[in-house]
């Protein structure tokens, strides 16, 4: 009976693509933007995962990683001199203007370290040495800044050639591995002091102070005592969680709770659910009202509610599940154009296609269920009458 | 519930019909439809309910089909009682004791011909392999064993309602129920499908039950029960070799 539900399916060729077709829309929409959202929410921590520290310290007002509240100079001895913390460096954040040699201009996100530690630099470099950063005038570039920082449009950058940061000269030493800033400027590495040269002048410029916690305490001890002592904001930085103290969280739920954009995307989402129930719901009332005189027939012959029933469940999920699987392959296709032009951001974590395929299945029983109680109610002996 | 009948029951009496009175609606728009009607089908017979639109014959069948249940009287097909089971019997029963053929032949346009013939079969849970080489075999019972492959909506009607004689005969039930089974032919295609109920359809131990309007095929029937504003006014035999007469 399963056999002949499928084959009822697939002869009416019309509706079943219709099926398929809102069913995949419906895929690609929930999939694609929940996967854009979820990129654009990284890319807002991309300072976190490019300046990989432990523990970061920034004033006590400042929610998210973007947001510059600067610190004083002495609150890098403040956070040193807590009892477990094994080292505090102090770090610039800021987003320069970098002048090309064609003459234009171009945003980037600086990054100043301390020249002896280097703590706070790239984790991987592509080309040249770090500790060249440590000669003067000298900077190393994410592999975006190779193609951005470019004199023409279709050239790159490489090891040795030199552009101007505000005003001041800046050699490229090396090229590194970075995530895309949120901004979309690329990511430049400099010595902290070099950073301050490179920055217009304001009467405070540490941007955070960044540590590690000595042998013995967790990095969650040693944030509760940096707070505690110094009566600065102090956080973890791991992986999107749900601990408050955890910078990448707290930045993601900022953007969240302060800008339009989950509303924007959630939209979309709720737009391709609502496609799909529209479409699917109806299309395969349609195709079970269009039925009905068979499926009374088959109810007369003696078919069970039950196997009628299963029939149109089976009907109904194999359509979901094919609808699913284009969709996610169209999905797929989007995400390979987005990480080979580098934009749009794209994140799919593995909640997003089990959602997807959730809300799929949800369509699909509610789409089983109209079909379900229009056939029950369906008496075989209505089959005699026409 | 007892499914397998009476062996005496068997040799005489296929249906037996007992005060069946149906009514359909409520309040002051209830109609009664069926007024306590009396009638036995005998195994081994063709017997035709004939009589005017409205008069009820297609409520009797579907009583007799168990695809309705009567508000008052006894049911008992092939010594089972359909009025005393309960409704998941009445559908089991169904599956393995009768056939049906629908006026506009209810095909699934989607499936081959053998495919269609194999469901009453596949209701019953055989194999779709095994159900199909039977189903084959009954289409060239009925004269399209090289059709089995085309779809219901490639053949005539009277190809069509061919199909739906093998697929009510597939699973070799004990009582074939028809409506109107030659409303939708013409004259050629009407007497082809009754030469087939009489060579394929009728035989000793299954009785054949056919609700029609068409007096073209009356002198196929063994027996005809005439009904009138929901009773039975009068049944008798077929002399088969002149033309009956019908009191109208």
């Amino acid at each position: 009976m399963l056999g002949l539900a499928l084959k009822m399916l697939f002869g009416d060729t019309a509706k079943y693509l219709m099926l398929i077709l809102g069913l995949f829309f419906a895929t690609f929409l929930i999939a694609q933007q929940s996967s854009v959202f979820c990129g654009l929410m990284m890319w807002t921590t991309a300072t976190l995962t490019n300046v990989p520290a432990p523990i970061w310290v920034v004033d006590e007002k400042v929610e998210q990683v973007n947001e510059t509240n600067p610190l004083r100079d002495t609150d890098v001895a403040r956070v040193r001199s807590v009892d477990s913390v094994e080292w505090a460096m102090p770090l610039y954040s800021g987003i320069q203007r970098v002048r090309l040699q064609s003459g234009s201009f171009k945003i980037i996100q600086l990054i100043g370290i301390d020249p002896t530690t280097l703590a706070g630099a790239p984790v991987k470099m592509i080309e040249g040495r770090l500790e060249d950063l440590r000669l003067p005038n000298t900077v190393i570039i994410d592999d975006l800044a190779v193609k951005r920082l470019a004199k023409v449009r279709g050239q790159t950058i490489k090891v040795g050639d030199v552009f101007e940061i505000n005003d001041i000269e800046a050699r490229v030493v090396g090229i590194c591995e970075a995530m895309n800033s949120f901004t979309g400027g690329p990511y430049v590495w400099t010595t902290y002091e070099r950073a301050l040269q490179y920055t217009p002048a304001s009467r405070k410029m540490l941007s955070a102070v960044i540590a590690a916690p000595r042998a013995g305490f967790t990095e969650e001890q040693v944030v509760e005592d940096i707070r505690r002592t110094t009566g600065l904001k102090a956080f973890v930085n791991k992986s999107f969680n749900s601990s408050p103290h955890d910078f990448g969280t707290s930045t993601i739920w900022w953007y969240v709770k302060n800008t339009g954009i989950p509303i924007s995307f959630g939209t979309t989402v709720i737009v391709g659910f609502i496609v799909g129930v529209a479409i699917s719901c109806q299309t395969f009332y349609a195709f079970v009202l269009e039925n009905i005189k068979h499926l009374g027939a088959l109810k007369a012959m003696g078919a069970s509610n039950g196997k009628l029933c299963l029939m149109l469940i089976v009907q109904a999920f194999t359509v979901g599940i094919v609808g699913f699987g284009l969709g996610l392959a169209g999905t797929t296709l989007f995400a390979m154009g987005a990480l080979k032009n580098e934009q749009p951001p794209f994140y799919m974590s593995w909640h997003i296609p089990v959602f997807a395929l959730a809300v799929i299945l949800f369509i699909c029983s509610l789409a089983a269920l109209l079909g379900i109680w229009r056939v029950s109610r369906f008496e075989p002996a209505m089959v005699f009458r026409g | 519930m007892t499914s397998n009948p009476d062996p005496v029951h068997l040799a005489n009496h296929a249906v037996r019909l007992s005060g069946i009175v149906k009514s359909f609606g409520d309040g002051n728009s209830r109609l009664t439809v069926l007024k306590g009607i009396d009638l036995d089908a005998r195994s081994g017979e063709i017997m035709m309910l004939v009589g005017p639109s409205g008069c009820g014959k297609t409520t009797l069948l579907s009583i007799m089909a168990g695809t309705l249940h009567a508000d008052q009287g006894g049911v008992e097909v092939f010594g089972t009682r359909l009025d005393k089971m309960k409704s998941a019997h009445v559908t089991k029963f169904r599956a393995q004791n009768i056939g049906f053929i629908f006026q506009s032949f209810n095909l699934i346009p989607t499936i081959n011909c053998a495919e269609n013939v194999s469901v009453p079969l596949l209701i019953q849970g055989t194999p779709a392999r095994k159900a199909e080489a039977r189903a084959k075999e009954l289409l060239a019972a009925v004269g399209l064993g090289d059709r089995w492959h085309h779809r219901p909506t490639q053949l005539s009607g009277g190809q069509q309602q061919r199909v739906a004689i093998a697929r009510a005969l597939v699973h070799e039930p004990r009582l074939i129920i028809c409506d109107e089974p030659t409303a939708s032919l013409d004259a050629k295609n009407g007497t082809m499908v009754m030469e087939l109920f009489d060579t394929v359809a009728k035989a000793p131990g299954r009785a054949v039950i056919i609700v029609t309007h068409d007096n073209r095929i009356f002198s196929h029937a063994d027996r005809i029960a005439q009904m009138d504003d929901g009773q039975i006014v009068e049944v008798h035999d077929v002399d088969k070799s002149r033309p009956p007469e019908l009191h109208h």
